[in-house]
């Protein structure tokens, strides 16, 4: 089993989730992030207060796969959350040591 | 004094004509008039529903208006301690208006009459549905009541303007008690010796029974000086004694929610119509234009505040225009009543133009944290309305001028726009004199003994957790 960590840009969810759900994936957890990499933040005036924030918005998407569709599954956020422009975001891939469906009590690929 | 004394007020020549007469050409001319007896038959039901409506607007521009506008631009953590402020001042100043405040501003104060009322009408003494309240024209009045409560509206906002110069750092209780001082020693007497007169029925008779700068001829339509200049400079003071935020330029201090700084900005804009046209005291045509120049002022400022972002920063701002807007209302205020609607422009305008200067070069080289921007708008545009109103009301311009009310019934005065601008800045210079100086000396006094800053502890956390006991949003 694979963990895939995705920071996308916040307009690209939509297409990332149908995406994904395309290949097989049947859930993932989503949250609203902030962070910083190459792209530069941005300005906030207020009256005369000027806040630069280098933190800019981001969404972070969580899912489990089983190993087969791990790279099925990169692939499509990577093909769908792309603007060619920095600041589209990254992927990580974990492995995962174990999974429990919490109503059932199915454990690993079965859980998922 | 061989001169007539000038007197100014809002209401002209054209409603004293559309009025009915009670007074004959030989009462007129005769130095010492018999004394009129107000009776219901002078009181028009129009003037008093428009009064009582306008009396409840200006309570909406305090709660929620106000309180929404300021408590927007604060944290998240310090939402209710504004809001409770604005709130608890509202009613400790309506409270104190019936108990001496409506007396010290609108009574005769004898030896310091000029600057001050007495307490003949304290705890509302000899006030009840019979009394009566001149308004501007010969032989019309209000009951008296309407005049208490609509004053009173005044009273109550003006103290919670000054909260928003300190905001996020300040102790209640000290608070209020600055208030309850406040307006004891500044606000009754700056009313008095603003709008105090006997009415023009009786101004003939009384030529002496006015306040200081009622008497210069100040033209303060709807509170310039009275609520503007003199809550902004307090604000200053206020905010300068107690010092800045923990953290102020070093760490971001984004308002909490512009969309209620809108609602509130909003608000303000819509009871100022109370505010502004109430003022004339009556529902005639002046009304009416005072209404007409208090839309079209905040109209100008508004745009023109965004514009000027545009040019300086590249993008208008929300928070821009509502401040904008706010500039304008602010001063349009005293000369409300004089100008005319395209005039009225001109001076939003120019009031837009000199606030962002102050609140975005003026403040940041100074390095003061006037938290809301007291000062930068109510108490600059209350000086740019001020002495523009100097301006706006002459009748070169299709101003007002003023009303000569020594003269039973009264006539247009001579305008002389030149010594005009000179009554003007001293009504400003007493108003920033008087605040300034008073509210140095009180907010030192509970500096130094009670303490009117929270700690740092307290400050970090927020007000609200701290001094109410309560968060404004729980998820």
């Amino acid at each position: 089993m694979k963990l895939i960590i995705a920071i996308i840009k916040p307009f690209k969810l939509d297409e990332v989730r149908e995406a994904l759900t395309g290949v097989g994936v049947a859930g993932m957890t989503v949250s609203e992030v902030k962070g910083f990499g190459r792209q530069k933040g941005q300005t906030e005036i207020y009256r005369g207060a000027e806040y630069s924030t280098n933190m800019v918005p981001k969404i972070k998407i969580e899912v489990v796969v089983g190993a087969d569709l791990a790279d099925r599954a990169v692939e499509a956020i990577q093909a769908a959350a792309s603007t060619g422009a920095i600041g589209d975001g990254k992927i990580f891939v974990l492995d995962v040591g174990q999974a429990v469906r919490i109503r059932t009590g199915e454990t690993d690929e079965t859980a998922l | 004094m061989k001169l007539a004394m000038k007197i100014a007020a809002g209401a002209g020549l054209g409603a004293l004509f559309a009025a009915p007469f009670f007074f004959g050409p030989a009462l007129a001319q005769a130095p010492a008039a018999a004394p009129v007896v107000p009776t219901d038959a002078m009181v028009n039901k129009g003037d008093v529903s428009w009064m009582l409506v306008s009396a409840a607007l200006v309570l909406m521009m305090s709660v929620p208006g106000l309180a929404l506008f300021y408590g927007g631009l604060v944290r998240t953590k310090n939402m209710l301690s504004v809001l409770m402020q604005v709130l608890t001042i509202v009613c400790v100043a309506g409270l104190l208006w019936v108990t001496i405040g409506y007396s010290m501003a609108f009574t005769n104060g004898g030896a310091l009459n000029l600057f001050v009322g007495g307490f003949s009408k304290a705890l509302m003494k000899g006030v009840d549905a019979n009394t009566f309240a001149a308004t501007f024209s010969n032989g019309v009045y209000l009951p008296e009541t309407t005049f208490v409560v609509f004053q009173m509206t005044f009273a109550m906002i003006t103290p919670a303007l000054i909260v928003g110069a300190f905001a996020e750092r300040v102790k209640f209780t000290p608070l209020i008690l600055f208030v309850v001082a406040w307006s004891i020693l500044v606000y009754y007497p700056m009313a008095h010796m603003v709008w105090y007169w006997p009415g023009p029925d009786f101004t003939a008779g009384l030529p002496d029974d006015h306040g200081y700068l009622w008497g210069k001829g100040a033209l303060d339509f709807a509170g310039g000086t009275v609520v503007h200049i003199n809550a902004g400079i307090a604000g200053l003071v206020g905010c300068l004694v107690i010092g800045k935020r923990a953290g102020y330029k070093s760490e971001p201090m984004p308002p909490h929610s512009l969309t209620m700084t809108m609602i509130g900005a909003s608000l303000l804009w819509v009871g100022w119509f109370g505010f502004n046209a109430g003022s004339n005291l009556e529902a005639n045509k002046f009304a009416s234009l005072a209404f007409i120049n208090t839309m079209v002022a905040t109209a100008a400022a508004g745009a023109m505040w965004a514009i000027i972002e545009q040019v300086v920063h590249g993008k208008p701002s929300l928070l821009g225009a509502a401040s904008g807007v706010v500039a304008g209302l602010v001063a349009i205020t005293p000369a409300a009543g004089f100008a005319a609607p395209m005039t009225s422009v001109v001076l939003g305008a120019v009031a837009s133009v000199g606030c962002f200067f102050f609140v975005t070069t003026v403040k940041n080289a100074l390095k003061y944290d006037d938290t809301l921007d007291v000062f930068g708008v109510h108490c600059i545009g209350g000086i740019i309305g001020a002495i523009g109103t100097g301006v706006v009301a002459d009748p070169a311009l299709g101003g007002q001028g003023f009303m000569d009310f020594t003269v039973i019934p009264a006539v247009a005065g001579k305008y002389d726009m030149a010594s005009q601008l000179w009554v003007q800045t001293q009504g400003v210079l007493t108003t920033l004199a008087l605040s300034g100086g008073v509210s140095l000396v009180l907010f030192l006094l509970l500096k130094f003994t009670i303490g009117i800053r929270p700690s740092k502890e307290v400050e970090v956390e927020g007000l609200d957790i701290n001094a109410h006991g309560e968060r404004a949003y729980n998820y």
